[in-house]
């Protein structure tokens, strides 16, 4: 029944086909379209574009180099698996670790605050990453109260600003947005962007809920309106999850954020308000930060990462949809899952990871 | 990172914790974010994303997506 229904939308989508340029911005979007071949089943003139959706690979080198730093002086750095491998300017959380430093992996906040609470002589940071999805879960553990010992690293980013940049810097027609993201903020964030002329649906994360999501993007283009349209409505709705805002806004404020492979972006990130800057690890750890950027700026003005295989890798562009891996010298040959070079190709939502995953050597 | 993955409340376990049943894995699993903790959840199908819930999944959603469907297909 359903893959009747799926092979009703592919029809659909290729019988209807123009050029299009439709973007995701969700890193699990693109593991499902590669996991199915999605590109290879619809119409080569609907491109999917994969957009800064994971979130460990739009962590800013900084931030990860402060993580490293702080691990170096002893204290315990924890965060998820993803962002243990990103690479920083010289080495990634993992190198650090296998120097002996202490950097453990957890599932959850709740297991952090738990290493605090079991180790009262240790001083732990949560390296906080990740989108709209994941930030109230710090904001709720925030207020139940953590110990002393207890600071976060907070590098969260919030995706309609992004999404607003792209716009503007990036040649597409429409957006498939993000599901889970969406399950917070609810859809009406995503209205500015639509009423600037771009279709954008809501959508899930079976093989099927894209090819509606596509399918309902060409519907709007074809019909000439653009508007903000739900394709993911058992998980999402127009206002969205108020009670995770409601706490996630008691604890952060938005603040201008750097995102790896775009730059500064306007109010597109997170930090702790004045009243939780005891657990803030910026302000925690002043004195680590200050020397970290003090020796920064001795150095060369290097603040990309930019050395040695770096200096190849095109990361940055295949974050806003400018250039695709297989353009990049290092995919495939000097960087792969095994040994990622740059940050999209390390988490599992990364688009090289996902490209190596699931076209590499198929002779896609 | 954004994934989330479909569990179904089978306990409660204390004012903001319950147990999940995931793929017949049982978890413990925060609901602060839906407003805490209360026997009415059990047995009801929550998204569950780094330990915590972040919403509950609508029971109507066959019907609305099926709707969505014969839309975009009507036009074809």
């Amino acid at each position: 029944m359903m893959e009747n229904i799926e092979q009703k939308l592919i029809s659909r989508i290729n019988e209807n086909a123009t050029p299009l340029r439709i973007m995701h911005v969700c890193g699990t979007h693109e593991r499902t379209i590669s996991k199915y071949a999605i590109r290879d089943i619809i119409s080569e003139d609907v491109q999917l574009l994969s957009g800064p959706g994971c979130p460990v690979c739009v962590t800013p080198v900084e931030d990860i180099d402060f993580a490293i730093e702080l691990a170096r002086s002893g204290k315990v750095i924890t965060s998820f698996g993803d962002m243990m491998r990103v690479p920083g300017t010289t080495e990634s959380l993992f190198d650090a670790r296998s120097d002996g430093y202490d950097i453990r992996m957890v599932y959850s906040i709740d297991d952090a605050i738990k290493i605090a609470k079991d180790n009262p002589t240790l001083e732990i940071v949560f390296f906080g990453i990740g989108f709209e999805t994941t930030a109230p879960s710090n904001a709720a553990a925030l207020l139940r109260g953590v110990p002393e010992n207890f600071s976060i690293l907070t590098s969260h980013k919030l995706m309609p600003p992004a999404m607003e940049i792209l716009t503007r810097d990036t040649n597409l027609d429409g957006f498939l947005a993000p599901g889970h993201v969406s399950t917070i903020i609810g859809t009406e964030p995503y209205d500015p962007i639509s009423e600037k002329g771009f279709p954008i649906v809501v959508t899930g994360f079976e093989a099927l809920d894209v090819l509606l999501g596509i399918a309902m993007v060409q519907n709007q283009l074809e019909t000439g309106r653009s508007c903000v349209e739900n394709a993911y409505p058992r998980c999402v709705n127009v206002e969205g999850n108020l009670k995770a805002r409601e706490l996630l806004y008691e604890v952060f404020k938005k603040t201008d954020s750097k995102w790896r492979g775009i730059g500064m972006i306007e109010n597109s990130g997170l930090a702790l308000k004045k009243e939780f800057e005891q657990f803030d690890a910026v302000n925690v750890h002043a004195d680590i930060y200050k020397r970290l950027h003090e020796k920064k700026a001795s150095e060369s003005d290097n603040v990309d990462g930019k050395n040695g295989l770096y200096e190849e890798c095109i990361c940055a562009e295949i974050l806003t949809a400018r250039a695709q891996p297989s353009q990049c010298p290092l995919f495939g040959r000097r960087c792969s899952p095994e040994a990622p070079v740059g940050p999209c190709m390390v988490s599992l939502e990364g688009t090289c990871y996902n490209w190596y995953k699931y076209r590499h050597n198929k002779g896609i | 990172m954004c994934i989330a993955i479909p569990g179904k409340i089978t306990s409660i376990l204390n004012e903001n914790t319950a147990t999940v049943d995931i793929g017949g894995i049982k978890r413990k699993v925060n609901l602060d974010l839906i407003g805490g903790a209360d026997s009415s959840l059990i047995g009801k199908h929550a998204l569950v994303h780094v330990g915590y819930a972040i919403s509950l999944i609508s029971d109507e959603e066959s019907e609305e997506i099926l709707k969505l469907l014969r839309d975009v297909m009507d036009l074809s």
